[in-house]
């Protein structure tokens, strides 16, 4: 649905992009990730040609956006990064506005925005004006605005940043149930969000692509040790010398104290080694007991702190 | 054409749903009549000279005053991105708001119509001249909401767009003012005289209309939109 090829955008001599390419297929939900001045909104900002790479192609739906940029927009729904809206219009004047410019018919539009009206949630706000509405409503009218006329493609610059556990639950859900029709690329640097949403990650950073798929393929590429922690009580050399001598385990670490005697232990090994039998079979035989019994599971959050330090 | 209409449309009613448009409007009815009627009556004649002539300098002040929002205002809110990648053409939305302008100081220029009635009661007024005032003052605003809006495309600040525009049309206008055409070398006085906005004025407002003084204004106005498409194409090749 969406070809990127070789993006570069420079502003002055600073690289903002670094020779990006991905594909978006479609009905795909697409998370973009990365920190802070990425490039993740540059990057978004070419793709609904707002502004022009200095070198790449970007094509959707095979239309190459230099050449017919007005084609491709008529395929997009955005919704920008801090989500501009004209605030001393209603949300009713704003959604007729918008609607007709994106060439909704006329007879259409109130249709439409009944739709769209219910999709978002916006029932109670729709005769008031924007500067009046709380964030999330506000958030909700910039969706509301970006689906008004049904497009392919809708691309969420920081859908959920500023609104509170509450709406951004709603947004996301929101989004999810967008994405089961629509191809759609969001982006944001809260991880929980893209676990929740995306069906593929691609993590960015200084202007390039780090790392990308599922969030699964991610975990596994970067996790390259498996760690498992228990809490054992007994003698706490004596302990940590048979650990050790444990077939597998690679590093053997005290990871913190309960009281005298009970120690927590963090026993690295390899991927694809099980140690979990072992380690309790040891355990038994030297008589001590097992307090408690974890395996570690590295989170999105270390793989993405990994690749973009 | 609809795109241009529904842009257009809204932004008249952003001009009416504030209290903007009112001040505007009693300001310059207020002051273009207050600075015309004191003169007036001492003059004793029943003409509408007077009126036109201070005209280009209130409209000095007041059309950047328009202008001055149309970019910059987009541009400081963000929502400029919003409108750019709506399926619209660039020109399109220059065109909008440029007419959003222009028919909004028309109305302002019209309703100081009831000038002409009161003079017309005291004696006969010469209709030719008056409507040739008017339509000049419009084309004279139009040249300036044109230049406005040029600047305005550039900046995301207001008051930067209010004074450049000021600056700039002060210097176009004087151009072809007296003191400038005595003091440059002759063969330039004709460029000069040609170029200054406020020649073309004084042509009209005498009650002829001069093809040459049209063709004036109309590129005038045609080379600023030209340039404000093209400073919001720029975006493309920064």
């Amino acid at each position: 649905m969406i070809n990127i090829e070789n993006l570069t955008k420079k502003y002055q001599d600073k690289k903002v992009l670094n020779n990006i390419s991905f594909n978006v297929k479609k009905g795909e939900i697409l998370g973009f990730l990365g920190p802070n001045g990425a490039g993740k909104t540059t990057t978004l900002r070419i793709i609904t040609g707002f502004i022009a790479p200095t070198k790449g192609k970007v094509k959707v739906a095979k239309i190459d956006l230099s050449k017919d940029s007005l084609s491709v927009r008529k395929k997009i729904g955005y919704l920008a990064e801090n989500n501009p809206l004209y605030d001393d219009m209603k949300v009713y004047e704003f959604l007729y506005f918008i609607a007709s410019l994106k060439g909704v018919k006329k007879e259409k539009i109130v249709r439409k925005i009944r739709e769209i009206n219910k999709t978002c949630g916006l029932e109670k706000v729709i005769s008031r004006p924007i500067n009046e509405l709380s964030k999330g409503y506000k958030q909700r009218v910039g969706l509301a605005q970006a689906m008004i006329n049904n497009p392919e493609i809708l691309i969420l610059d920081e859908p959920t940043s500023g609104l509170d556990p509450n709406q951004i639950v709603e947004i996301r859900e929101l989004i999810k149930k967008i994405g089961e029709e629509k191809t759609v690329i969001f982006s944001t640097h809260i991880l929980s969000e893209v676990q929740a949403v995306c069906d593929r990650i691609i993590i960015i950073h200084n202007g390039k692509i780090v790392a990308s798929g599922t969030s699964e393929e991610l975990l596994k590429s970067t996790g390259s040790k498996k760690t498992i922690y228990v809490k054992i009580k007994g003698n706490r050399d004596e302990v940590l010398g048979q650990l050790k001598r444990i077939e597998g385990a690679d590093d053997v670490n005290i990871k913190d104290k309960e009281s005298d005697n009970v120690y927590g232990y963090e026993i690295k090994s390899e991927k694809n080694i099980d140690l979990r039998e072992k380690l309790s079979t040891k355990v038994m035989k030297n008589n001590w007991s097992i307090l408690e019994f974890r395996k570690e599971e590295k989170g999105l959050e270390d793989v993405f702190r990994k690749l973009t330090k | 054409m609809n795109n241009i209409y529904t842009i257009f449309r809204k932004e008249m009613a952003n001009y009416f749903n504030s209290p903007i448009a009112y001040i505007f409007v009693a300001v310059f009815l207020i002051s273009s009549t207050w600075l015309f009627f004191q003169n007036f009556f001492l003059n004793g004649q029943a003409t509408m000279r007077g009126y036109f002539y201070f005209l280009p300098w209130i409209f000095l002040f007041l059309a950047p005053a328009i202008s001055m929002r149309s970019f910059a205002e987009e541009r400081r809110s963000g929502t400029l991105e919003l409108l750019l990648t709506l399926p619209v053409k660039d020109w399109e939305v220059v065109l909008g708001k440029f007419l959003s302008n222009v028919i909004f100081i028309t109305i302002t220029i019209l309703l100081s119509i009831t000038v002409p009635i009161s003079i017309n009661i005291l004696g006969q007024i010469d209709m030719g001249t008056v409507i040739g005032g008017y339509l000049g003052a419009i084309l004279l605003a139009s040249s300036y909401l044109s230049l406005g809006l040029f600047v305005s495309s550039f900046t995301k600040n207001q008051i930067v767009a209010f004074i450049i525009s000021i600056a700039g049309l002060f210097f176009l206008f004087i151009l072809g003012a007296n003191f400038v055409l005595n003091v440059i070398p002759t063969f330039l006085v004709p460029i000069f005289s040609f170029l200054g906005l406020g020649t073309h004025f004084d042509n009209i407002t005498k009650g002829v209309v001069d093809t040459r003084d049209l063709i004036y204004y109309f590129s005038f106005i045609f080379l600023f939109l030209w340039l404000t498409v093209r400073s919001i194409e720029s975006r493309n090749w920064k």
